[in-house]
């Protein structure tokens, strides 16, 4: 992260904004955003306002930009968190199936789709969505998001289900596989096996057993892939086109808004610690042998 | 029986991919960047195999030309992957314990940070092109492979064999090269095929995005982008790019779990 912070503020300084500008007017725009300080000078500056949750404002348009993050994650939040939903109740039954499943053909054939949907490009997924429910049969809005925001939630939600499906699929598919290889885990232990003779059957046993040691994996891995998740949403934005800070970031790149950018990546890279944090905690909750571990 | 099947189908779907690439060098059925406005998104018929996209462009040419570009983008990206992941994992195992952990946080960094939203930031700055794109995906992707790589020097390190080459004075250079790279070898050609896979899902996004190969090279990632705004009159034209993208990417993850069940001897036997 410090790395990226630091190569975008040494790029500020060769200014774009006024291309072609007379010097005077070159100057006056680089006293104004600190520019003639050092560069260690400005990353201090800059990063101080950031921890406290004011990251500046655009170098175009002059638009506050933690503000703007924040109108734009009612979008892009529920998005995603629409889709981990989604990518979880699919994806953990579905693995848990293949794996108790594993020697015949079913179990096999559900792992090899999950082998196949972490092939398939998540825009492509997007399109082939939009030309069946959009196009095809017209019961879904191809893309776009209600103006008046979330008053009209209803809209709101229709318009969220074909790009947080598109963006569950992809997740689902990794995630598949942990649950897949995390199952085959557990019914491979003793105290499954004693569960089991004491004459639990086998659907009681992976009830009470089973997922509770399955989905500690999945959930670890869901953290990791937060990142992903991201960047995910940034492309499903794009295809939807929903106005979420994905399709912000790329607009902003676009006209080369490079406070902005750096902005809104510093925010972006900053929830994904904080998520990571978070799912570090509720694997704590849900496995004690991880308290311990620490 | 299962290690073949993942090898056998990985290297045909891979090879496949890179017959295309090699045929479009030699010859493709019309010049991909010709536009033919007569024939705009036509169906496939005999003439143009898979019909045309909206400026009468024909689609198999721009795939085939696409492969050599996707396969080429893929193989720079895992030199350079390879190249940091490997260097960068060996030696945070070699090094004096406070400086690798450094290293290490180092490399924790970098894998948070996706491939896709590091290349954005490389384009914001440097303007779009494969090569900010490469840069990109080969630098962030190459953390896992340091990971990875640094898990098993470090368990090669603590091995007899090695501590016997340190007690016949040999240097650090020669146990890496005598005893560290021979044993992970097999392991890096796994990782290298998985990087190739990532690479080129990466890459597509980022053309699709706009971000990666710049026009007028043909990109699958782009041709899905411009079919996109069609898909009402001719929803076929964003299929093959799409099943493109599957066929190469999916192959490189199945050689990838092929190689590492057939060059794995435990993997091999726990399989039932």
């Amino acid at each position: 992260m410090f790395f990226l912070l630091r190569t975008l503020p040494g790029d500020l300084a060769s200014l774009k904004l006024g291309v072609d500008a007379n010097p005077e007017a070159l100057m006056q725009v680089r006293q104004e955003f600190g520019l003639d300080q050092s560069l260690v000078a400005q990353y201090i500056e800059w990063f101080s306002d950031a921890a406290r949750g004011d990251l500046g404002v655009s170098m175009l348009t002059g638009a506050d930009i933690s503000q703007e993050i924040l109108n734009k994650a009612t979008v892009t939040l529920p998005l995603i968190g629409l889709a981990s939903v989604l990518a979880i109740l699919f994806a953990v039954p579905l693995g848990m199936y293949s794996a108790l499943n594993f020697r015949n053909r079913r179990g096999i054939g559900v792992s090899a789709a999950s082998q196949l949907g972490i092939a398939i490009p998540t825009f492509w997924v997007g399109v082939i969505l939009i030309t069946i429910f959009a196009v095809k049969f017209q019961i879904l809005p191809s893309g776009g998001f209600p103006d008046e925001g979330w008053s009209s939630w209803a809209n709101c939600l229709e318009s969220l289900i074909l790009p947080s499906t598109t963006l569950a699929l992809g997740q689902g598919a990794i995630l598949m596989r942990f649950a897949r290889s995390a199952t085959i885990d557990v019914i491979q232990q003793d105290f499954f096996r004693t569960a089991r003779s004491t004459g639990l059957s086998r659907g009681q046993a992976i009830r009470i057993h089973g997922i509770r040691n399955a989905i500690v994996p999945v959930i670890s891995v869901l953290g990791v892939q937060i990142a992903t998740l991201i960047v995910g949403a940034i492309i499903v934005e794009s295809v939807f086109s929903l106005p979420g800070i994905g399709q912000m970031l790329l607009q902003d790149v676009g006209i080369r808004d490079y406070t902005k950018v750096q902005g809104t990546v510093a925010a972006t890279t900053a929830a994904v610690f904080f998520v990571s944090f978070l799912i570090d905690a509720i694997i704590a909750l849900i496995n004690p042998k991880a308290r311990t571990s620490q | 029986m299962n290690q073949n099947r993942n090898l056998f189908f990985g290297l045909i779907m891979v090879g496949f991919s890179a017959a295309t690439a090699l045929l479009s060098v030699l010859w493709t059925p019309y010049d991909p960047l010709e536009i033919n406005p007569d024939v705009s998104l036509a169906k496939p018929s005999w003439s143009h195999l898979l019909g045309t996209d909206v400026l009468g462009r024909d689609v198999l040419s721009n795939l085939l030309v696409g492969s050599r570009t996707t396969l080429i983008t893929a193989f720079l990206v895992v030199i350079i992957t390879m190249a940091l992941g490997v260097t960068a994992g060996i030696s945070t195992a070699l090094l004096p314990k406070r400086v690798g952990r450094a290293a290490i946080y180092a490399i924790d960094i970098v894998l948070a940070l996706p491939a896709v939203l590091f290349a954005i930031v490389l384009a914001a700055i440097y303007g779009p092109s494969t090569f900010t794109a490469v840069i990109a995906i080969g630098v962030a992707t190459s953390a896992a492979v340091a990971q990875v790589t640094r898990r098993e020097v470090t368990v090669i390190l603590n091995s007899d064999y090695v501590v016997a080459a340190r007690a016949c004075n040999s240097s650090k250079t020669r146990i890496v090269l005598r005893h560290i790279l021979p044993n992970i070898r097999a392991s890096l050609f796994v990782q290298a095929s998985g990087a190739a896979a990532i690479a080129i899902l990466a890459e597509s996004t980022l053309s699709y995005l706009g971000l990666g190969t710049t026009p007028p090279a043909p990109s699958w990632g782009r041709m899905l982008a411009s079919s996109q705004q069609y898909l009402i009159i001719d929803p076929i034209v964003a299929l093959w790019p799409g099943l493109a993208i599957i066929v190469t990417v999916l192959g490189f993850n199945l050689l990838g779990d092929g190689l590492r069940e057939s060059l794995d001897p435990t993997l091999r036997k726990s399989r039932s």
